[in-house]
């Protein structure tokens, strides 16, 4: 790639990212405890939406299936928390459900590595086949985002049922030792607090290598004319199944990254509700902006978790209006917003990438 | 034998409920290609509607009168879901025309907020509605016993069925609702006012949410969330049968509800419902755009 000349512009924009990066990483010097592990959690969740950005903000595929994803590489996480934590006997809920044999898919998440493998591919490989069998077909728009709806019930009560092997309603939990280190003890959490904070860097450039790649464009072109894209010789169902897959992928990441702050996962954060409040933090922030993606998911569950423990009502009505007002007003998020301003100050803008998002009509 | 007959009512009895609620949607979704989530809080308000003239009728009217409240119920829970619809069509969805993920989720967010509001008017909790005497017993063939309640809904369902029937392809109103939804321009170029059919078609669409609302309390207690549990069923119906035409969503709830109580009869609750998205799924791979499909040279729709 040539050196390109750095624009203000862009300096501006470098500055405020590496500055951004540079007070999360100090967060622990100012922040208490609870507070870094609440900041710890929305960082998890920013991963989701950035994978949700990538999906639908760039290539117009709006999937309320990612609590799935990111349930599944919970699950990965916590099996592998679960089976250290019994200590090479039967983990306790089992035992409770009457099962006296490891089951065989229980077996490999003895190992780390592996877990954290399956966190990532077993949501990427769902996705993938789900995303085969629907854009080959050219399912899309709202079919698709119904099977994905679909999907979620389906993952749930099947989790829900599946006690001996799942731990039911319950989810797994009652873990407390990640390499012998206590989950609980600040020391650890520091560290898992800088872990997040740098796969959230490290996710957020990965997307953004690929936004602004070629294949980005191709996202972008089906996203705004899938026909059109078809007759100039890409097929649209590959990039389609790559970027789901992708991004599956990211929310079984950030699921991982998920139960090591929060010590549980249950069948009840990979629900529906959950699933279309990813979507929200994503709208929020303004699809088709990764920056907007995480900022929309960190403000969001900030206001959630200091609104909704003491007015759990007004927040589910507030939550509900949001909705309404940020699709109907707000098609591009608090990202839009500040891109009307700076469209303002400077025409030149629109045709840089992220500001010249145009919405499809799916 | 005597099983599988009990299980092929059952697998008619839940289609049929299904089928009122997606038939609300065929209209909606089918025809105006909005996806309304509220749908379920509308089947929940329709549900709410009928508790109200229950109460209404044990307080204001003699015993002996009481078992006919549901006869009132029907008409009520269409006109007050009917009033909601409009209301919605005319102060959000008619901005999201042509946006359907958008009226996904701002719809989404309307039924989080009638969720609430029915749990601060009515409590969290779920409240019964007694039905009425003349539909307590069963009919009993040989030793298999049907439900009067069951076999009232499937008539229900036939009933609406027809009149929608009727009303879409044999009267002016649904000739003129047929003609926005097919052709925009030309309907409004002819002197049809696309804007007032908009608004009654969603508003029927609601009004028959309603009516499946009513008929949910014969089989059990309703709370704010009732309309969730359905809601992705219904929608499943609509993809199954495909759009555009009231066969294709007959269609799509038989086959998900028979083939849902036969899975769950043959295996356990959980692994019934993965087959039968399984089976969706499959069938989709088969005919995309569901059993019946609008023909249409258009790329783009």
């Amino acid at each position: 790639m040539p050196i390109r000349k750095l624009s203000a512009q862009r300096l501006w924009l470098l500055a405020a990212y590496t500055a951004a990066a540079a007070l999360l990483f100090c967060a622990p010097l100012m922040l208490s405890d609870f507070r870094l592990n609440l900041l710890a959690k929305f960082l998890a969740y920013a991963i989701v939406a950035l994978g949700l950005d990538l999906i639908w903000g760039y290539t117009g595929i709006l999937s309320l299936g990612h609590g799935v994803f990111f349930g599944l590489g919970g699950y990965a996480m916590a099996m592998y928390l679960k089976m250290d934590a019994s200590g090479g006997k039967l983990p306790d809920f089992m035992d409770w459900s009457g099962l006296t044999k490891l089951p065989w898919f229980w077996k490999p998440f003895e190992s780390l590595p592996f877990a954290i493998a399956a966190g990532i591919l077993l949501p990427a490989l769902l996705a993938l086949i789900l995303g085969f069998f629907t854009f080959r077909n050219r399912i899309r728009g709202v079919y698709f985002t119904i099977l994905t709806q679909a999907l979620v019930i389906i993952t749930t009560t099947l989790f829900i049922g599946q006690q001996a092997y799942t731990g039911g309603t319950n989810g797994l939990t009652g873990y407390s030792k990640l390499f012998g280190f206590s989950l609980g003890s600040p020391e650890t959490k520091r560290w898992l607090y800088w872990v997040t904070v740098a796969l959230l860097i490290g996710a957020f450039l990965l997307c953004r290598f690929l936004v602004k790649s070629r294949f980005g464009k191709v996202l972008r072109a089906i996203r705004d004319g899938e026909n059109r894209a078809r007759f100039i010789g890409y097929n649209p169902a590959i990039y389609q199944m790559v970027a789901f897959s992708f991004s599956a992928g990211l929310a079984g990441l950030a699921g991982m990254l998920f139960v090591l702050h929060v010590g549980i996962i249950s069948p009840s954060m990979m629900g529906i509700v959950p699933s279309i409040e990813m979507v929200l933090w994503v709208a929020i922030g303004g699809r088709g902006t990764l920056a907007g993606a995480v900022i929309g998911a960190v403000l969001l569950n900030y206001a959630k978790s200091t609104f909704s423990e003491s007015y759990p009502n007004i927040w589910i009505l507030f939550m509900g209006a949001l909705f309404v007002v940020v699709v109907v007003f707000l098609p591009k998020g608090a990202a839009g917003l500040f891109g009307q301003f700076k469209w303002l100050r400077r025409r030149k803008a629109a045709d840089e990438g992220a500001d010249g998002v145009r919405y499809p009509a799916v | 034998m005597d099983v599988i007959i009990l299980q092929l009512f059952n697998g008619f009895s839940i289609s049929s409920i299904l089928l009122l609620i997606a038939l609300g949607l065929s209209i909606t979704f089918g025809l105006m290609k909005v996806i309304n989530m509220a749908h379920g809080e509308l089947i929940m308000i329709g549900a709410y509607t009928a508790y109200v003239v229950q109460n209404l009728f044990a307080d204001y009217m003699p015993a002996s009168m009481f078992g006919w409240y549901f006869a009132l119920a029907i008409p009520v829970s269409f006109a007050v879901a009917f009033v909601f619809g409009l209301v919605l069509e005319m102060g959000l969805i008619r901005f999201l025309y042509g946006r359907p993920l958008d009226s996904l989720l701002a719809t989404w967010g309307v039924g989080l907020m009638l969720q609430q509001l029915a749990r601060s008017i009515f409590g969290a909790p779920n409240v019964g509605v007694k039905s009425p005497a003349w539909l307590d017993g069963g009919m009993t063939v040989g030793d298999n016993v049907f439900p009067y309640k069951r076999l009232f809904i499937i008539g229900l369902v036939l009933v609406c069925l027809l009149v929608m029937y009727l009303y879409i392809y044999r009267s002016h109103p649904g000739r003129r609702m047929r003609a926005v939804m097919q052709n925009r321009e030309m309907a409004a170029c002819l002197g049809i006012s696309t804007r007032r059919v908009d608004a009654t078609t969603f508003a029927i669409g609601s009004g028959i949410a309603g009516i499946a609302g009513c008929a949910l309390t014969l089989i059990g207690p309703i709370g704010p969330t009732i309309g969730t549990y359905y809601i992705v069923d219904a929608f499943m119906v609509v993809v199954l049968g495909g759009v555009g035409k009231l066969v294709g969503t007959v269609f799509g709830a038989l086959g998900i509800g028979l083939s849902n109580t036969l899975f769950e009869y043959w295996t356990t609750a959980s692994l019934g419902k993965v087959l039968v998205f399984l089976c969706i799924v499959a069938f989709l791979q088969w005919k995309p755009s569901g059993f019946v499909a609008m023909r249409s040279r258009s790329l783009d729709n």
